[in-house]
């Protein structure tokens, strides 16, 4: 970790000073600034939804604020497109990294700039050769000529950062970029890392994982319901500071917990696999408990989910519900024994976009509504108001295209779908990702209501403070297997890190 | 923004009543244009008015209008079958054999709907089993069932069919409601049941917006799927019976481009070729537009060809009109 | 290494098309001959020719079925062009008739571009009007071989070094488009574009302006075809080239060109109309009907993408450990 007492007095790379933008019905970003300084690295920290990507796609030039000013070097200038702010060397490596997956390794990082020939022609040559240069110095040893596909996503990450190299960009934003890496790879990273730094790049990184924070990072930026609410230098501060900048009122309050009689075994699952995605899964869930699945990205939870509720079909395993065994060949089935699952991409398996929200409310839920196979909206009409306005829903009507409403309704939408369905066991996936403060806090209340009425909740979260705000036990998933179970009384963050990274301990007060 | 929340929120559960709704939608629009249409036509020509007259317009529209309900449904859940055309050769071709060996108008009407099904079977297989894309596969059995007829025909033809199974495309119910017409009618308060008052219906257009999420709620998404194949083979087999029995004949080259003429007359219909939206009363006006603008250009003379140069340009300027609009609209409000 | 071989489409193809050879050989050795070969590769030229351009356009992720309709109706212009004045150099005929394709082809590619219009709907709509048009030029009427100049009938069938001139042009357009593929930033866009339009604008693509491009290159491409088709069937009249759309997707499908775009190559293209053409050529020898031609035509597109699928797929998530070295 850098001492970092020279950026005061540097020329910024990059400068965002007042920035403020809204969706409707939220306000992301409220006059936030952000100072990145060449040579240095400077960690974004914030809970979902306290507006960081929405910043940084602002900074790529897919948003354009609704007030503010950004300044490139001493000029101030605007990102109306994304090539625009590429020209001026902003580039972002996401988790999901943007690239073409037929195109070659090298021709990813030249597309659009690619070296010509004297007649006008792509210079394969010097494309592959200057390709496997820029890859070396992003510490990059593999072939150029492959295809993208063919790399695992660390691999891919690298090609990114190439590209990156390969544009002179001058701000280099990682977006959670150790989020599906080994260790192994992380390390490598932080070496890079380094090495981008010597070459004069202001990096944005983005994290909510304290470790690498304190060990990469120079400066750091807190950001909480949309304001910024602390910046300066990482030597003059320590974890707990952070998390009280991050969260800004007791864990409590947010993750509002009941105290919930636990009962019987309601679910046990035994010795589920998969060939490619999980194995030797084996857990019990009790009445009234909420036990929560964490884990780092591709760590196999949702997959292992979907697998439970019938979307992809396991090579090996048992279901109990209630002492019956069951077989689970299709989402309906699922359903109809009662286990649902609340999916982690809103958009994508959640809501059904273009139909209304009764519609949405009561798709699972027809052959109730519906008992002839006719249609029924006076019935449909009446469930979906019941379990909306359970949830709290804000919305004009119920007629209203699920589309338009904001990313927390849409999540109620969902959860009140499931909630119709008069469930047994709940899985939720994610259930607050990229969520505004106070939907979270109405979704962490409803679980914890849900626990009280005998419900039996699964929640998947990537986030520590949600896992133990709110977990009764905790089974952490590494790679495809079971890597830790903790009881709610000897959980800690720590605990849950190493089991999902699958590092040793580390000694103590290394912190600050 | 704070958040507590004393009583229980009152949201309605419509904003528009519904005729506000009707009078926005796309299917107003199509019966301001037919409207149009049937007042131009009834000005260009002194016989379109005659009841007799419009009885035989309609037999331009019957047989490809029941093939469009069926194709609604499935551009609806966002597939596409470009095979119905070869599938009425195909159909029509059985029977015109099933002829040849003596077989009476009741085999005949079983095989023509026997043969449909099988092909939307096999269209069915190919895509929900295999998962192979609708579109290249359907150009693909477009192909194989009609390409069965030419190697049974040649270019011959079955002819000698039955007087009783003239009535099909040649008969009347009453006064001037033909069979086809009354069959048409039939049609498309069954589809427009089973489309808008059914789970089925509902399934489809929720597989139509989000095949992933729908999937995820319990939709039984390759199950209707195949069933819509099967819809689309079956009305195919009673199109065939129809017009074969309407032209007396069987040829390889029968219904010969149809496909096309019954996806225009489902996305003029106001369905989107990206799926997940769309009415039957919709395709209803469209049937009877395609209908009176074919028969209005009939009565002036005016051959085929010329005409489906109307329809591709109708068929164009319905789609652009409305984001055109929009633009303008946003535009102005700047 | 083999396993890595077999998985390429166009090595597959190449061998299909061995295996195919090799059976007719079985009963007709003619059929192999170089001489014969010649013929079935000069026989599936303008096939190819157009193939190459629907390539273009379904590696945007768009699709053409407009192309025969466009050939048509080039054609008759050119027919058109020749009787009217028969004096007129061929080569500049052939020039009229690819621009004015290329126009046909821009009608489509601005709806497709400035007003999205999905391109099923906007070609299926200016196929229609494109055959209409030539009824119109025309009143129906047919041009035949008497009225067109000799130089106008000659010039495909002219021997050059050996090879006739439409086998010449074929080869030419796919080294024109072996080097726009692979060497020009306009190739590599229709790649981007197709395989991930999102991704495409971050690196300067202007999707919808590629997509255009890509209908004005089938848009000429279509409308040199339609010269050399009417000049080597000597004809031109409305349906000429009626259904022919299906064969050139056809020949791409069977080429791996995925409907869904991003992947394909010029030598796929080539190959998959290089076996449907000697699949044509071979039905008459083998004494099947030319009429089984579609109904095989349609199996082969079947099984075709159902081998395209299965290659496409991705192995699924994979997570285990020890399942990444499977």
């Amino acid at each position: 970790m850098l001492q970092d007492t020279t950026t005061s007095r540097m020329k910024p790379a990059i400068a965002l000073e007042g920035i403020s933008k809204s969706f409707p019905g939220v306000r992301a970003l409220s006059e936030v600034s952000l100072t990145l300084y060449p040579g240095s690295v400077t960690a974004l920290i914030g809970e979902n939804g306290a507006g960081k990507s929405t910043l940084v796609k602002i900074l790529t030039g897919i948003y354009q604020p609704d007030s503010g000013v950004i300044r490139v070097g001493e000029a101030e200038t605007a990102f109306p497109t994304a090539l625009s702010a590429a020209r001026a060397g902003v580039t972002a490596i996401h988790q999901e990294t943007v690239l073409f997956d037929e195109l070659s390794v090298a021709e990813n990082i030249f597309l659009g700039h690619a070296p010509r020939n004297r007649l006008g022609l792509i210079d394969w040559k010097k494309l592959n050769a200057d390709a496997a240069a820029l890859l070396l110095r992003a510490g990059a040893d593999f072939d150029p000529t492959i295809r993208l596909r063919d790399l695992g996503i660390a691999r891919k990450h690298l090609v990114a950062i190439a590209r990156a190299l390969s544009v002179d960009a001058r701000v280099v934003i990682m977006d959670e970029p150790t989020a599906a890496l080994s260790h192994k790879e992380i390390h490598e990273l932080y070496a890079l890392i380094e090495r981008l730094k010597a070459d004069g790049k202001a990096i944005l990184f983005i994290s909510h994982k304290f470790d690498e924070i304190f060990r990469i990072a120079d400066r750091y930026t807190v950001f909480r319901d949309g304001t910024m609410v602390g910046e300066g230098v990482i030597a003059d501060v320590r974890h707990d500071d952070l998390v009280r900048m991050m969260v800004g009122r007791s864990v409590d309050s947010v993750y509002p917990k009941k105290e919930v009689g636990i009962g019987e075994p309601v679910l046990t699952v035994s010795g589920y696999r998969h060939p490619t995605e999980f194995e030797d899964i084996s857990f019990q869930l009790r009445r009234g408990e909420i036990l929560g699945f964490y884990g780092l990205v591709g760590a196999g939870r949702s997959e292992f989910m979907q697998s439970l509720i019938g979307i992809t079909r396991p090579s090996a395993g048992a279901i109990r519900l209630d002492g019956e065994v069951l077989v689970i060949r299709s989402p309906a089935e699922a359903i109809r024994a009662g286990i649902v699952y609340v999916p982690e991409e809103r958009g994508r398996q959640g809501a059904i976009i273009g139909m209304p929200i009764f519609q949405n409310v009561t798709l699972p839920s027809l052959s109730h509504t519906s008992r002839t196979g006719f249609l029924r909206l006076a019935n449909e009409f009446a469930l979906a108001r019941e379990y909306t306005s359970r949830l709290d829903l804000r919305a004009a009507s119920l007629d209203q295209d699920v589309g338009t409403l904001s990313g927390g309704n849409q999540q109620k939408v969902v959860i009140a779908k499931w909630l119709a369905t008069k469930p047994k066991v709940i899985i939720l996936d994610e259930p607050t990702k990229g969520i505004d403060i106070g939907s979270k806090a109405a979704v962490h209340a409803f679980m914890s209501e849900l626990a009280a009425q005998g419900l039996s909740v699964i929640m998947v979260s990537s986030e520590i403070p949600e896992i133990m705000g709110m977990s009764d036990r905790v089974i952490v998933m590494r790679e495809g297997r079971i890597a830790g179970r903790f009881e709610r009384s000897e959980l800690t963050a720590e605990k849950l890190v190493r089991a999902a990274a699958g590092i040793e301990a580390q000694p103590e007060g290394r912190a600050a | 923004m704070a958040h507590a929340q004393l009583s229980p929120r009152n949201i309605p559960d419509r904003l528009q009543g519904r005729g506000a709704r009707l009078l926005k939608s796309w299917e107003a629009l199509l019966v301001v244009v037919a409207a149009a249409i049937f007042l131009g036509n009834s000005l260009a020509s002194p016989y379109f008015l005659d009841p007799w007259n419009l009885s035989d317009a309609t037999f331009n529209f019957t047989e490809k209008a029941m093939i469009a309900f069926a194709m609604a449904l499935v551009i609806i859940s966002g597939e596409i079958d470009l095979s119905v055309a070869s599938i009425i050769a195909l159909a029509s071709t059985a029977m015109g054999y099933a002829v040849q060996l003596g077989l009476d108008t009741p085999a005949l009407v079983a095989i023509g709907l026997g043969v449909g099904l099988v092909c939307g079977a096999v269209n069915g297989l190919l895509i929900t089993g295999l998962g192979l894309p609708s579109i290249v596969v359907t150009i693909g059995t477009m192909s194989l069932f009609r390409g069965l007829s030419f190697i049974v025909l040649g270019d011959q033809a079955f002819t000698g069919y039955p007087e009783s199974f003239a009535w099909f495309g040649q008969g009347y119910v009453w006064w001037v409601f033909s069979f086809e017409f009354t069959l048409f009618v039939l049609l498309a308060v069954v589809y427009g049941v089973l489309l808008h008052k059914t789970n089925f219906g509902r399934a489809v257009y929720a597989i139509g917006n989000n095949q992933t999420a729908a999937l995820f709620s319990g939709v039984r998404v390759a199950r209707v799927k195949f069933a819509l194949f099967l819809m689309t083979g079956l009305m195919a087999g009673l199109a065939s019976i129809c017009l074969t029995s309407r032209l007396g004949s069987t040829r390889p080259s029968i219904a010969l481009g149809w496909e096309l003429e019954v996806v225009t007359m489902v996305v003029l219909g106001g369905v989107s070729i990206l799926g997940g939206s769309g009415t039957i009363p919709g395709i209803v006006l469209a049937a009877l537009i395609m209908g009176m603008v074919t028969f209005g250009f009939g009565l002036l003379n005016v051959p085929g060809i010329v005409m489906s140069i109307f329809i591709g340009l109708l068929l164009i300027s319905v789609i652009a009109l409305p984001i055109l609009w929009q633009r303008a609209r946003r535009r102005l409000s700047q | 290494m083999t396993a890595k071989l077999l998985k390429n489409r166009e090595i597959l193809l190449v061998m299909a098309i061995m295996v195919l050879l090799a059976v007719i050989a079985l009963r007709f050795p003619g059929f192999v001959a170089p001489a014969n070969l010649a013929r079935v590769y000069n026989d599936t030229s303008i096939l190819i020719i157009l193939a190459l351009g629907q390539m273009a356009v379904i590696l945007t992720r768009c699709i053409d079925l407009s192309m025969a309709a466009n050939l048509a109706l080039c054609g008759m212009v050119a027919a058109m062009l020749n009787t009217a004045f028969p004096g007129l150099p061929i080569p500049l005929v052939i020039v009229a008739v690819m621009a004015l394709g290329g126009l046909l082809g821009m009608a489509n590619g601005t709806l497709v571009w400035k007003i999205d219009i999905p391109p099923i709907v906007v070609t299926l709509g200016t196929l229609t009007i494109y055959r209409g048009l030539i009824f119109l030029l025309t009143d129906g009427k047919w041009i035949n071989a008497h009225e067109m100049s000799d130089a106008f009938k000659a010039l495909p069938r002219q021997d050059l070094a050996g090879v006739p001139v439409l086998s010449w042009l074929s080869l030419v357009m796919i080294a024109v488009m072996f080097v726009v593929m692979g060497r020009t930033p306009l190739g590599r866009a229709f790649y981007a574009v197709g395989g991930n339009p999102h991704a495409a604008v971050y690196t300067g693509i202007d999707v919808g302006r590629t997509r255009f491009f890509a209908y004005c290159l089938s848009g000429a491409l279509a409308g040199l075809s339609g010269y050399l088709w009417v000049s080597r069937y000597a004809v031109a009249y409305v349906d000429i080239a009626a259904g022919f759309e299906l064969d050139i997707i056809a020949a791409c499908v069977i080429g791996g060109i995925s409907i869904a775009g991003g992947i394909g190559s010029v030598a796929g293209a080539v190959l998959g109309a290089l076996f449907l053409g000697v699949i044509k050529n071979a039905l008459p020898v083998i004494n099947i009907s030319p009429f089984a031609q579609m109904a095989i035509s349609g199996t082969v597109i079947i099984i075709a993408v159902a081998v395209n699928v299965r290659a496409e797929r991705r192995k699924g998530r994979v997570i285990l450990k020890k399942a990444e070295a499977a």
